[in-house]
């Protein structure tokens, strides 16, 4: 028989507690290698859409918040456009880069992103998912960068018929995607383990 | 870069036998930071599909050369001096073009410019310790820098980190995107380090140690290390049964 000559993917490991020295120097102190830290600014013009914050933390199984920890998300733009050369569908916001990064505080373990509110993206099937953003996490003691998706509370109607939280089973878990408003502002806790435990995918 | 129109097909399954569990104990700070329950499987939509990309005009001079990107001028970092370079590729074997590669490490004496690492292995004025490249066309890579140092941490009374350098990949679909570590060949540590062990499978580990490779090197002045990285293959979208614009 054939092989079918495959490689492996090459194997995850730990960010470590220096991510920053590589991903965010300019936070890390190091000054003077990059302009700017990369995936600061994700509005880089006059975005379209609603300008919101994300924010939040990021707690182990103790309760007590990673203030270590990386995060990076990805979105579509207001009209649900990615940009990205994959996006075939129309020309993306060139004022909104849809991908940012941002550290956790090293005091208090807070995370902020500067963003829109994305709009509908259709599934592979042509339903529309709900407003959503893809957040991955990387820090000490994470072994493979965790994925998550972070949905708006005040999107009942989409969420009720976004075919990603369809599929949770136990419905019991779909708040831990639920990122809460207040003003301009949406917090998205996200807990490693114990019984808030964030529903994360593999994808 | 080649001028094909971007791949949009999906990402194949991770191996996550071939990767580190989340609960890793020798490690112990997997234990509080490991999700217990199982995560929920989907095939790639499109956010996981596209992701972000990023121009060779962004890139400095000095940003591939961490011998220099810190230092003051006509001075350069301490130690070993080598080659990094190598193919970042996916699991069909095609190069993946035009993708970002960061990189961070200690300095040669196994310390890091950053506040919280307090071992008492001085730093090196003119080593900051971070680059970045971008792959070309066929998805090579490389930079100069120092070996970096061995250095110990706290978590078994006498673990010690084999000499290593952190590299995070974007690849072309945020579903690609990895954070891993390079190993040096020959180092006895890497059999007894017990981040290295969260890979249960030594295949696995072997694929993250980088050979010497003097046909690389220049010579009387640097060694060179090959570290071949290998992402997420992805389907052929030829009979994929999607709707017209996804």
């Amino acid at each position: 028989m054939q092989p079918l000559n495959f490689l492996k993917e090459s194997p995850s490991q730990t960010a470590g507690p220096y991510v920053h020295i590589g991903c965010v120097p300019t936070f890390a102190g190091i000054e003077g290698v990059y302009p700017e830290d990369l995936g600061k600014s994700m509005i880089t013009g006059e975005a379209k859409g609603e300008k919101i914050t994300l924010k939040g933390r990021v707690f182990d199984g103790s309760g007590t918040p990673l203030r270590d920890a990386m995060l990076e998300i990805w979105q579509a733009d207001a009209a649900g456009l990615f940009n990205s050369p994959v996006e075939r569908r129309g020309t993306a916001d060139p004022a909104f880069t849809g991908w940012g990064r941002q550290p956790t505080d090293g005091e208090t373990g807070v995370y902020t992103f500067e963003t829109v509110k994305p709009g509908r993206v259709p599934f592979p099937d042509g339903r529309l998912q709900a407003p959503h953003i893809t957040m991955w996490i990387v820090a000490r003691g994470i072994n493979i960068g965790l994925s998550t998706r972070v949905y708006f509370e005040d999107e009942a109607e989409a969420n009720a018929e976004d075919p990603i939280l369809a599929r949770v089973e136990h419905k019991v878990r779909i708040p831990t995607l639920m990122a809460k408003r207040e003003g301009d502002t949406y917090t998205f806790d996200i807990y490693l383990q114990g019984d808030n435990e964030t529903i994360f995918f593999d994808v | 870069m080649h001028n094909n129109p971007p791949e949009t097909g999906a990402f194949y399954p991770r191996d996550l036998d071939w990767h580190p569990p989340a609960l890793t104990p020798g490690y112990k700070t997997s234990v509080l930071r490991s999700p217990q329950r199982a995560k929920i499987s989907f095939d790639p939509t499109l956010g996981e599909i596209s992701g972000p990309t990023f121009g060779h005009n962004m890139l400095g001079e000095l940003d591939n050369d961490l011998v220099l990107n810190f230092a003051q001028p006509g001075a350069s970092a301490i130690g070993e001096r080598i080659i990094v370079h190598g193919r970042v590729q996916d699991e069909r074997g095609r190069g993946v073009a035009g993708t970002l590669v960061e990189f961070w490490q200690a300095n040669a004496g196994g310390r890091y410019r950053h506040k919280k690492d307090t071992y008492l292995a001085p730093l090196d004025p003119n080593f900051g310790g971070c680059g970045r490249a971008i792959t070309d066309a066929d998805g090579y890579y490389q930079f100069r820098t120092i070996k970096p140092g061995p250095y110990p941490w706290p978590n078994g009374v006498n673990d010690w980190r084999p000499s290593h350098i952190h590299f995070s990949i974007f690849g072309a679909g945020f579903a690609q995107r990895l954070i891993t570590q390079m190993y040096f060949e020959g180092d006895p540590h890497i059999a007894i380090c017990p981040i290295v062990n969260t890979i249960r499978d030594q295949a696995a580990i072997g694929q993250l140690v980088a050979p010497l490779d003097m046909n690389n090197s220049v010579p009387m002045d640097s060694r060179a290390y090959k570290f071949d990285i290998t992402l997420r293959g992805r389907r052929s979208t030829m009979f994929e049964n999607r709707k017209e614009g996804n």
